[in-house]
C-alpha cells in the first residue's frame, strides 16, 4: 500500500493506494486531521490524478531500471511522501517539495502582527516603443517654434515601479476647413471662427494653450464641397502661418479623393514634420506612405479596432521604408458607452505585445477622442443627465484618460474644458505636480 | 511567480466519464469551461456525490480566484467584490464589477442624510438594457462618537435598501454601529497597524469583512492584512491610501497596480481593493472638484478598484463614472457583432418604415431600444458591417451603396412591401446618392442619433 499526502493550499488529504491483481486501486481517505472526512470511500482508479503517481510507484517496483528523473517531475505536486510496504532503492532520487507557506501555517496558531516585506512583480519588458519627433524648427528645415516628442515608453503608462516613460501625452485641438455641426458645449468655444480654419487654429493656441493643432479637410469630400485638392493645400499652408505649433493634417476620410489632398498638402508642408492623417487599408496607402518619405513627415497608420489589420498596414508601411520614427498608428477609438472597452483592450494589447518585443507594434499610439461627443449622453440636451456642459467635457475626458491608461500617447480634442481637466490629471500621474501631501487618514471626517 | 492552472489540472480531478449531463460534451470541454467560470462545479451531477466530496473539496480550492471574492451586504442587495483572475481584461475577462459607495457622516442634519440614502436606493440609469445602479453607503463617523455614530447609523439602516460602510478609524465607534447592524454584514473600515487586533475582533464578533488600510506602504498593508488573518478572517478588503493630490496620484495608481499584480501572478495579499475619489474634498470644494473626483474614479476603475466611495452626488458626474464601470467590466469573450439580416419591430405592414443599421452588437441594441420605445411598427435592415458600427464602417468601406443595395435585395423585403424608401442613419448620409441610383429606392437621411427616430418617423415618413 502507498499513501500519498497532498497539500493543496494549506490542507492535507489522504489517498491510498492499493495493488489489486494487475491493477491500482486508490482510497480517498479524507483531508488529514479533519474527522468529518473520515468516512472511507472508494473510486476506481481512472479518477484519480494520483494514479499516475501511484503508477510509477509500483512500476518502480516491478522495474527497477524505471526513470527516476521522470518520477521525480511526477511527483513535484506532492508535497509530502508516505510510503509504506514499498522497497526503495534509489540513491540519486530527491524530492523537490514546494515548502508549505510559513505564514499560513502561523496564521491559524495564533494571532500576531508581523512586518512582512512586500515584493512587487516586475514585468522587465525586453521592448521599447519608438521616439517619433514632431514638427521641425528653423534648424531643422521647418518654420515650427518647437518640436514634441512623443513615444520611447519602457513600461505601461505611468508604472513609475517599473520605468519613467520619457514623455508626457500630448494633446492635438481638431481644426476643420468648413463649418460643421459640433455639439453645444463645443462650439460655445468656437462659434466666431467655425468659418475660418486659420483663427480656429489661433483660437487653440493662443487662448486655449494647445500643444498640437489638427486640421481636417473635409470639405475636400465631394459628397460636403468637393474643394480641391489644391484650394485644400492652401489651408494648410494658412495654417501654417497662423500657428506655429507642430500640425496633424487629416483628410476628409473619403478614400478616392484623401491620397491626392494629402499629398498635396505634404507637398506644400515640406520639412515641418506634420503627421499625415492618414493611411489606411482602405485608401491607396502607398501614396500617402510615398508624399510622407518625399516631403519629410510622419504617417498616421490607421486601423479599424483590429490588431492584426493595425500589425499588417504596418509592416507594409515599414517595407515602403518609413521608419518606426516616422510612423505612429491609430487603432481607433470609440467613445465612452459605445465601445470604448474595444479601444481599451485593443491598445492594451498593442501596446503589451510591442513592450514584449514585437517591432511591428512598437510605434507610438494616437487616439480620435473627439469620437466622445458622438456619444449621446455627452451632447443631448437632457435634464435628468445633468447639465451637459459639465457632463460632455467629462465625457470627452474621460475617453481620454481611458486610452491614455491603456497606452495612447496622443490625443486629438476638442473641448477646452476636457482637455484642461485632461492635462491636469495626467501630470498629477506624471508625478510632476508638486503639493503638499495629505493625510488621508482625514477623509473620514470631512464635514 | 506561480504557474497558472489549465484544463488539464481541473480534468484530473473530474469524474472523466464524459457524461454530458453537464451540458458539455466531454469532462475536458467542462475542464475548460471551469477555468473560464463559463460554469460551476455545481453543474457536475456526478462530482455532487458524497463519494466526490473530496474531489470536489480539491477543485474548489484549485479554482479559487486569485483576488478573494469577498460579498457584503445580505439578501438581494449584498454585493460581490473581487474575484478576479486577470490583469489585463482581454486575457480573460473582468468578473465583479467596481462597486459604488456614496458617503454620508454622523453629523448631517436627518432630511439631508435620508434624502441621500434614498438617493442611493432609488438611483437607476438604463443603458443597452442593463439597469446601472449605486451599490452601499459608506457612513463616516465626523463626530468620533459611538453614541452619536449608533443613531446615524441607525437611522440610515431603517431607510437604506443598499449594504453599508462602517467608517472610523475608533474601534469603539465602529463596535457601537455593528452593535445596530452587526448582522448586516457591513464592511468595517478600517483597522490598521495600531488598531488591527480589536478591530480584527470586531469582525470576527460580527462574521463582518473588514477593511485593512496603511498609508502609501504596501508592506504595512501587507502586514495588517496577514495579522487579520492570522485571526482567522478571511474577507479583507485593501484600503492602499487613496492620495489624490497631485503627483501622490501616481503613487496610489503604482500601489493598485503592484497590488493587482502581486495577487495574480505572486498569490500574495489576493484581496479586493478599495479607492475613495472622495478624498478629493479633503483640499477643495466646488465644481472644479466634482470634476476631478469622476477623473480619480475613472482611474480607479480603469485600473483595479473593485470598490470605490465617492462624495458627489451629481448626476452628470455620476453618469460617466457608471458608464464607464459598465464598459470596463463588458465581458471580452461577448461576439461584437450580432446576426445581419431582416428584423420586425411591432407589427409592420406593407406601407411600415424600413431602417437601415449595422451590426455592431452597441449600434443595433441602442437602435433597438429606441425603436422598442418610441412603439414604432417598422423593419430594421442589419448590415454586416463587420461588427462595425457606422461611423467607423462608413469611413472603412464595410458599409457602402453596393453593399447596401445587396442587402436590401436579399432580405426579401421587396416581397412585404408596397412602396421603396428607405431610412438609413445620419452618419452614412454620404452613401445616399450612391444608393438611390444602384438599388431605385428613395432614400431617406435620418438623424445621427437614433434617439430621435420617432420624432423623425413622424414627421418625415408618410
Amino acid at each position: 500500500m502507498v499513501k500519498v499526502v497532498h497539500h493543496i493550499k494549506g490542507r492535507k488529504y489522504l489517498y491510498e493506494h492499493y495493488r489489486v491483481g494487475d491493477k491500482v486501486k486508490c482510497d480517498y481517505i479524507g483531508p488529514v486531521g479533519d474527522r468529518s472526512y473520515a468516512t472511507k470511500s472508494t473510486f476506481a482508479p481512472h479518477v484519480s490524478p494520483h494514479k499516475i503517481e501511484t503508477e510509477l510507484v509500483f512500476q518502480k517496483q516491478l522495474a527497477p531500471t524505471f526513470d527516476l528523473t521522470k518520477l521525480r517531475d511526477m511527483l513535484e505536486k506532492v508535497e509530502e511522501l508516505e510510503l509504506e510496504n514499498v522497497d526503495m532503492i534509489a540513491g540519486e532520487l530527491e524530492f523537490v517539495l514546494p515548502a508549505v507557506s510559513a505564514v499560513k501555517r502561523v496564521a491559524v496558531e495564533r494571532a500576531e502582527y508581523r512586518d512582512l516585506d512586500f515584493e512587487i512583480p516586475l514585468a522587465d519588458f525586453p521592448g521599447q516603443i519608438g521616439e517619433v519627433e514632431l514638427g521641425a524648427t528653423k534648424a531643422n528645415g521647418g518654420t515650427r517654434k518647437n518640436v514634441i516628442k512623443v513615444g520611447g515608453e519602457k513600461t505601461m503608462p505611468f508604472y513609475h515601479f517599473e520605468a519613467r516613460n520619457p514623455h508626457k501625452p500630448v494633446i492635438a485641438y481638431d481644426v476643420f476647413d468648413t463649418k460643421i455641426n459640433l455639439a453645444g458645449p463645443v462650439r460655445k468655444h468656437f462659434e466666431d471662427v467655425l468659418e475660418d480654419p486659420a483663427e480656429w487654429a489661433k483660437r487653440c493656441v493662443k487662448k486655449y494653450d494647445a500643444d498640437m493643432v489638427t486640421i481636417h479637410l473635409i470639405s475636400t469630400d465631394p459628397a460636403i464641397k468637393g474643394t480641391s485638392a489644391r484650394e485644400a493645400a492652401k489651408t494648410v499652408e494658412d495654417i501654417l502661418q497662423a500657428v506655429k505649433v507642430p500640425i496633424i493634417i487629416g483628410g476628409s476620410g473619403n478614400p478616392d479623393k484623401d491620397p491626392e489632398v494629402l499629398e498635396k498638402a505634404a507637398e506644400v508642408a515640406e520639412g515641418e514634420r506634420c503627421i499625415i492623417n492618414s493611411a489606411s487599408m482602405n485608401l491607396d496607402y502607398k501614396r500617402v506612405a510615398k508624399a510622407c518619405l518625399d516631403h519629410g513627415h510622419v504617417v498616421l497608420s490607421w486601423t479599424q479596432l483590429d490588431i492584426n489589420d493595425q500589425k499588417t498596414l504596418n509592416k507594409h508601411l515599414l517595407e515602403l521604408g518609413i521608419k518606426r520614427e516616422d510612423m505612429i498608428m491609430d487603432p481607433t477609438t470609440a467613445a465612452l458607452g459605445y465601445g470604448l472597452e474595444y479601444s481599451f483592450s485593443i491598445m492594451e494589447r498593442i501596446r503589451l505585445a510591442a513592450l514584449k518585443g514585437d517591432k511591428d507594434l512598437q510605434m507610438p499610439i494616437s487616439s480620435g477622442t473627439t469620437n466622445a461627443w458622438g456619444a449621446r449622453e455627452a451632447w443631448m440636451k437632457t435634464p435628468e443627465w445633468g447639465d451637459r456642459e459639465k457632463r460632455g467635457p467629462l465625457w470627452e475626458a474621460v475617453t481620454a484618460l481611458t486610452l491614455c491608461l491603456a497606452g495612447s500617447d496622443l490625443f486629438m480634442m476638442m473641448n477646452p474644458t476636457a482637455v484642461q481637466l485632461f492635462e491636469d490629471t495626467v501630470e498629477s500621474l506624471c508625478g510632476f505636480r508638486e503639493v503638499e501631501p495629505l493625510d488621508v487618514k482625514d477623509w473620514i471626517g470631512m464635514r | 511567480m506561480v504557474k497558472k492552472i489549465g484544463p488539464l489540472d481541473i480534468y484530473n480531478y473530474l469524474p472523466k466519464t464524459n457524461c454530458g449531463e453537464c451540458g458539455e460534451k466531454t469532462c475536458m470541454a467542462f475542464a475548460s469551461q471551469l477555468i473560464e467560470r463559463a460554469v460551476k462545479l455545481e453543474d457536475c451531477p456526478t462530482l455532487m456525490k458524497p463519494n466526490f466530496a473530496g474531489m470536489y473539496r480539491h477543485l474548489e480550492e484549485m479554482l479559487a480566484p486569485s483576488v478573494k471574492e469577498v460579498v457584503i451586504g445580505v439578501g438581494d442587495s449584498a454585493i460581490k467584490i473581487g474575484g478576479e483572475e486577470v490583469i489585463f481584461r482581454h486575457e480573460l475577462t473582468y468578473f465583479n464589477q467596481t462597486a459604488i459607495a456614496l458617503d454620508v457622516h454622523d453629523e448631517m442634519k436627518d432630511d439631508e442624510l435620508l434624502e441621500r440614502v434614498k438617493y442611493v436606493n432609488d438611483f437607476r440609469f438604463k443603458r443597452i438594457g442593463e439597469d446601472l445602479t449605486l451599490d452601499l453607503i459608506a457612513i463616516r463617523s465626523t463626530s468620533n462618537d459611538p453614541e452619536r455614530f449608533a443613531q446615524c447609523v441607525s437611522k440610515v439602516s431603517d431607510e437604506a435598501k443598499k449594504p453599508l460602510v462602517l467608517c472610523s478609524w475608533s474601534p469603539s465607534v465602529l463596535e457601537a454601529g455593528l452593535q445596530i447592524v452587526g448582522d448586516q454584514r457591513p464592511l468595517i473600515y478600517a483597522a490598521t497597524k495600531d488598531t488591527w487586533e480589536e478591530v480584527g475582533r470586531l469582525a470576527v464578533k460580527y462574521s463582518c469583512p473588514v477593511a485593512a488600510f496603511a498609508d502609501d506602504d504596501m508592506a504595512e498593508l501587507k502586514s495588517v492584512a496577514n495579522a487579520l488573518g492570522s485571526m482567522g478572517i478571511e474577507d479583507i478588503v485593501l484600503d492602499p491610501g487613496s492620495h489624490v493630490e497631485g503627483k501622490y496620484f501616481s503613487n496610489t495608481l503604482g500601489n493598485f497596480v503592484a497590488s493587482r499584480r502581486a495577487a495574480i501572478l505572486n498569490k500574495d495579499v489576493g484581496y479586493p481593493l478599495l479607492g475613495i475619489p472622495a478624498t478629493v474634498w479633503l483640499s477643495e470644494e466646488g465644481v472644479e472638484t466634482a470634476f476631478k473626483e469622476v477623473m480619480i474614479a475613472a482611474t480607479m476603475i480603469d485600473k483595479y478598484a473593485d470598490l470605490i466611495i465617492l462624495h458627489t452626488p451629481e448626476i452628470w458626474a455620476l453618469l460617466p463614472i457608471i458608464t464607464l464601470r459598465q464598459n470596463v467590466y463588458t465581458d471580452p469573450r461577448k461576439p461584437v457583432a450580432v446576426d445581419a439580416g431582416l428584423r420586425r419591430f411591432g407589427d409592420p405592414d406593407e406601407n411600415s418604415p424600413v431602417l437601415m443599421t449595422t451590426n455592431f452588437a452597441l449600434t443595433y441594441y441602442t437602435v433597438a431600444s429606441d425603436l422598442e420605445s418610441a412603439g414604432i411598427d417598422c423593419y430594421l435592415l442589419v448590415i454586416d458591417t463587420d461588427g462595425l458600427g457606422v461611423q467607423s464602417s462608413v469611413a472603412g468601406g464595410q458599409l457602402d451603396a453596393f453593399k447596401a443595395k445587396e442587402a436590401i435585395k436579399k432580405s426579401g423585403i421587396e416581397d412585404k412591401l408596397k412602396h421603396r424608401k428607405i431610412i438609413i442613419p445620419g452618419f452614412s448620409a454620404r452613401i445616399s446618392g450612391d444608393l438611390e441610383m444602384q438599388s431605385g429606392w428613395e432614400v431617406l437621411v435620418g438623424p445621427r442619433d437614433s434617439s430621435s427616430i420617432g420624432e423623425f418617423i413622424e414627421k418625415k415618413w408618410s
